[in-house]
């Protein structure tokens, strides 16, 4: 790759999203404006290598997509019917500018919120929301949202078009929700945001470029998600929880790829930079008092962050927080996180009885951590034969290879 | 921009349901509708009567076959519609949830076609 090319490759992934959603609020059309960005990548390719690259490159792309735009429309007007050209003439009478080539046009950051907004409408499947917040928003190619959630390319350009379908058919709105509907649609982006973060972050066993890409992306998303909601807790507590997670990155797997338990992980390892603005963030987003799910979560993988050694884990307080986050989303697995912390506040018996009590719901039964909480508990109580019973009911179940090494691990060890 | 509101619920409850509790339903039915047309946009408003009394025609080979019932057995059936011209689908979604087989039943929301000159 030449110089130029990189610097594009670069400028193409921090732009293409504000550029983008600017676009679709001038022409009211998805397609267009990703097919006008394209065609103004191609020109910049030229231009710039010649030139150089301008002042604004946001600016300069936001300006000649519009250009590029205006051309595909003249070129469909002369070809298709009546009844589209009306349409057309329309839209872009609604975008203010007419047909008019010489206008100047920069991205605006509210743009992006819209379109955060309309990608995670939940008139959409959050598959969907998903790919097209990473297409649109991201820059990510449809290759590279494929590999990383393992799906074929086909599926994803699928999925991607008919969300745009969708968009543009049942006319799902480009606007930030109104006061009352906020929280449920924020809600919305915040779950589509941690489910990219998580994928990425899980899915360390399939190589570094995989998870560096969703986590990176995860990241960035949540960072602007609070510049543009500056009043909203939850945002900076979704991306707290996340930089958080993030900094245990280095202590969580052995350099063969084993997953390390929290309580066995060395904690020199952990990024105490990410830490710090974990910490900071989740203050500043309790100070707003409106508590809510993602900040409890936060705070609790704060008083992790806090604990120089496992053992100096205010586990009493975590359990506090888990009783706090079920009042928010009372769910089998956040009981049974609550179990665990109690188990470690109190003793290992008390833990085992409030899980015999979730085990009668029977919902956790396919569940590998809940298995695995459980085998660790009448480890600790030394009832070993029930342990490994439990170890064992949970290999099947285990959600990924790291966690099956894990649990082999334990069985191995207590045969000796 | 125009959409049908399908208003799918379970018939048997319906049945089920007492006089009163019935009677309160309708009243609910005639409150929203009324809310509706005063708003100025809705389009129509059509309640159908039950699927005991549809008959579902299918062509084959040139041939008309009619048959008794729905053309799908589900668990819940389609009980009317109502078609309204709104802003986009946030809106559709505001009128849709005050329906009252909203809480019980489901609404599907389909926006119309646009075919022009018909």
């Amino acid at each position: 790759m030449s110089q130029t090319a990189r610097t594009l490759d670069r400028i193409f992934r921090t732009e293409s999203g504000p550029v983008l959603a600017t676009l679709i609020r001038i022409l009211g059309d998805f397609q267009l404006a990703e097919d006008a960005l394209q065609d103004a990548f191609t020109a910049a390719i030229e231009t710039w290598s010649t030139d150089g690259q301008p002042a604004s490159p946001g600016a300069w792309l936001a300006t000649t997509a519009r250009r590029k735009a205006l051309d595909r429309l003249r070129h469909l007007r002369i070809v298709e019917a009546k009844t589209s050209e009306l349409a057309l003439s329309i839209r872009l009478e609604r975008g203010a500018y007419g047909w008019r080539d010489d206008i100047e046009v920069s991205p605006v950051p509210d743009d992006q919120l819209r379109l955060m907004f309309t990608c995670c409408h939940p008139a959409l499947s959050q598959e969907a929301q998903v790919a097209l917040t990473l297409r649109t928003l991201g820059g990510l190619s449809l290759a590279e949202i494929a590999r990383a959630f393992l799906v074929n390319e086909d599926a994803i350009a699928q999925r991607v078009t008919r969300a745009k379908q969708k968009i543009a058919r049942a006319r799902i709105p480009y606007e930030v929700p109104e006061r009352e509907s906020l929280p449920p649609r924020l809600d919305a982006v915040l779950s589509v945001l941690y489910l990219v973060f998580n994928e990425g972050y899980l899915a360390s066993a399939r190589g570094p470029l995989v998870r560096g890409d969703l986590v990176d992306e995860a990241l960035r998303l949540a960072r602007s998600l609070c510049e543009l909601l500056p009043g909203e807790p939850e945002p900076l507590g979704l991306l707290a929880l996340m930089l958080l997670h993030d900094s245990r990155r280095e202590a969580r797997t052995t350099d063969a790829g084993d997953l390390v338990l929290l309580e066995e992980q060395d904690r020199t390892r952990w990024n105490r930079a990410l830490i710090e603005e974990g910490i900071r963030l989740v203050e500043q987003a309790l100070r707003m008092g409106r508590p809510g799910p993602y900040q409890i979560q936060s705070a609790i993988a704060a008083v992790h962050a806090e604990a120089s050694t496992a053992a100096q884990t205010d586990w009493r307080q975590i359990a506090v927080l888990y009783e706090q986050l079920l009042r928010h989303q009372r769910t089998p697995v956040i009981e049974l996180n609550r179990a665990v912390a109690l188990s470690f506040a109190t003793t290992a018996a008390e833990g085992l009885e409030l899980l015999a009590r979730i085990e009668a719901t029977a919902s956790l039964e396919r569940y590998a951590p809940f298995h695995l909480a459980r085998a660790d508990m009448l480890r600790r109580l030394g009832r070993r034969d029930e342990s490994r019973e439990c170890y064992r009911r949970a290999l099947p179940l285990a959600q990924n290879e790291q966690v099956r090494r894990f649990i082999e691990q334990r069985l191995n060890e207590d045969a000796r | 921009m125009k959409y049908a509101l399908l208003i799918y619920a379970a018939e048997k409850d319906w049945a089920g349901k007492s006089a009163e509790e019935q009677k309160r339903i309708y009243d609910e039915y005639w409150t929203y509708t009324v809310e509706l047309k005063k708003s100025g946009k809705m389009l129509s408003c059509e309640p159908l009567d039950p699927t005991s009394t549809a008959t579902t025609i299918r062509v084959r080979n040139g041939k008309t076959i009619p048959t008794d019932g729905p053309f799908a057995d589900t668990k819940e059936q389609l009980g009317g519609i109502y078609v309204v011209d709104v802003k986009d689908l946030n809106e559709a979604i505001a009128w849709a949830s005050k329906i009252p087989d909203a809480r019980a039943g489901s609404i599907e929301i389909r926006p119309l076609m646009n075919v022009p000159e018909m």
